[in-house]
């Protein structure tokens, strides 16, 4: 399993990418694994300010429903249209062209709390 | 929990083991999208010996049948497979199964794996006043189903019998893969023809690894719970614990056409059952495909234009083929005609979605 040095994790299994005050988010490689094939994802929550935690989205495999949470406080800026027609590109490349939604920071001291690479990893056992 | 002869086996080749029915049962090999499509084009093998059979003889064999079986079994001779449920006496499902019919004084039952012990239990207190010789053999039995376009075919290589031109819903006994006494039956869940083929535990990794080694060349490939599931639900098959339980009754569930009125065949809970067909039913299970972009859900609300609540998602699931959410769901009568919208409440949001004629996927 793949975890990239250069992104934070939170424990639902989400990753994000912090460029000033910018963010990008997206699902873990362990996340796709276990949800198996991806066949839809629902953001309509741009240009909402949500809470750290809040639900922005929602991504559905064959046979299961989870919910997207805000890794973050801030503005949801952008999603993933891509994803609307080709929803398996987050089981080909979580990290990369499977970005979910890109964010508005609101509060940059949250970014403390999230996990390490190394925490990430030892969280999902791997 | 309860395992397969054939664990280790998938283990090996990479399954995702899950608990299911009270087995430790593989949901997913590849992706349920690529097993779904190697069913629908090729082939693959599903273990399915989770399944329970059931062994009825004797002279009285046919009178215990008759009594619990919706279906008529009189009609059937050797060599061929009937699909019925058993109806409880309060008009509901106590599980829907197979019976096969050996000779005159010998059938099998096939029955869900979740359902073996209450199945058993019931069976047993229905025979004690009619006395038909029955044994559980679910723990001795393993099977595979085997399922595609070209399963019949790449089968074909492992027994001398002609088994390519075998009619649905018949089987043979026959020697497969060098063993004897497999019982193969041109039966399935999937929609896609191919057999489902029953032995004893142990010979069960030679028989796998054989019909592997057979189906290679057409590109077999194992399929787990996930697919089975998402084929079955293209074809509308019901699921019992989803679709039917014991309080759906097989005239709601569109199973009048295996709840057989016969002359003299006195079977539970007929009256009722009779009286539904006659005189109709408050609720039917029909099938949906979304208009709108979203997938239903079990247990999921189904709601008329006005938000009314009109019934329930029983199952739900993007269908792989037909790259568009499907489902099954009891409604009121009323909205149950093909070509009908109803909407789905979906995390809060009402989307449109019109019923169809099952199957959802025509082949």
């Amino acid at each position: 399993m793949n975890f990239p040095e250069d992104l934070l994790y939170t424990k639902d299994h989400e990753w994000i990418k912090i460029e000033g005050e910018n963010a990008t988010v997206g699902i873990t490689d362990f996340a796709q694994k276990e949800l198996g094939d991806i066949v839809y994802v629902e953001v309509d929550t741009v240009g909402e300010t949500l809470d750290k935690e809040e639900t922005f989205g929602t991504i559905e495999a064959v046979k299961t429903v989870s919910d997207l949470f805000m890794p973050l406080s801030g503005e949801v800026t952008e999603f993933n249209e891509e994803l609307e027609s080709t929803p398996d590109v987050v089981n080909k490349d979580p990290y990369g062209e499977g970005w979910i939604i890109k964010m508005k920071l609101s509060d940059a001291s949250e970014t403390n709390e999230l996990l390490t690479p190394a925490q990430y990893k030892e969280l999902v056992g791997a | 929990m309860k395992t397969t002869v054939f664990k280790e086996k998938h283990e090996a080749m990479g399954a995702k083991m899950v608990s299911f029915a009270g087995f430790y049962m593989p949901v997913q090999f590849e992706g349920v999208n690529a097993e779904h499509e190697t069913v629908r084009k090729a082939l693959g093998v599903f273990d399915v010996s989770h399944m329970g059979e059931f062994w009825v003889e004797g002279p009285k064999a046919l009178a215990l049948i008759q009594r619990i079986s919706s279906n008529d079994a009189s009609v059937l001779t050797d060599g061929k497979v009937q699909y019925a449920c058993f109806p409880n006496e309060q008009g509901g499902i106590v599980d829907d199964f197979l019976v096969y019919r050996f000779n005159d004084e010998k059938y099998l039952l096939v029955v869900n794996a979740a359902n073996i012990d209450k199945d058993w239990a019931w069976v047993s207190k229905q025979n004690e006043k009619i006395g038909a010789v029955i044994k559980n053999a679910s723990d001795d039995i393993s099977q595979l189903a085997v399922q595609g376009p070209l399963a019949l075919k790449a089968m074909q290589k492992l027994t001398s019998e002609p088994i390519e031109d075998m009619p649905y819903y018949t089987f043979k006994v026959l020697e497969f893969a060098g063993v004897d006494n497999v019982i193969l039956s041109t039966t399935g869940y999937t929609g896609s023809g191919g057999c489902e083929i029953y032995f004893e535990n142990k010979d069960g990794l030679k028989i796998y690894d054989a019909v592997l080694e057979a189906g290679a060349e057409f590109g077999i490939k194992p399929i787990g719970l996930a697919a089975r599931d998402t084929l079955r639900l293209e074809m509308g098959f019901c699921l019992y614990g989803n679709d039917i339980n014991d309080t759906t009754s097989p005239i709601e569930a569109g199973l009048g056409w295996i709840t057989k009125f016969a002359e003299g065949k006195d079977f539970i809970n007929r009256e009722n059952l009779l009286k539904q067909k006659t005189e109709g039913v408050s609720r039917k299970l029909v099938g949906f495909q979304m208009i709108d972009k979203g997938i239903p859900r079990q247990h999921y609300a189904i709601v008329d234009a006005e938000g009314n609540n009109i019934g329930e998602v029983t199952s739900g699931t993007m269908a792989p083929s037909l790259k568009v959410g499907i489902g099954m769901g009891y409604v009121k009568p009323a909205f149950a005609k093909a070509g009908t919208e109803i909407f789905i409440d979906i995390r809060g949001k009402a989307l449109k979605a019109e019923v169809v004629k099952l199957p959802f996927y025509k082949g």
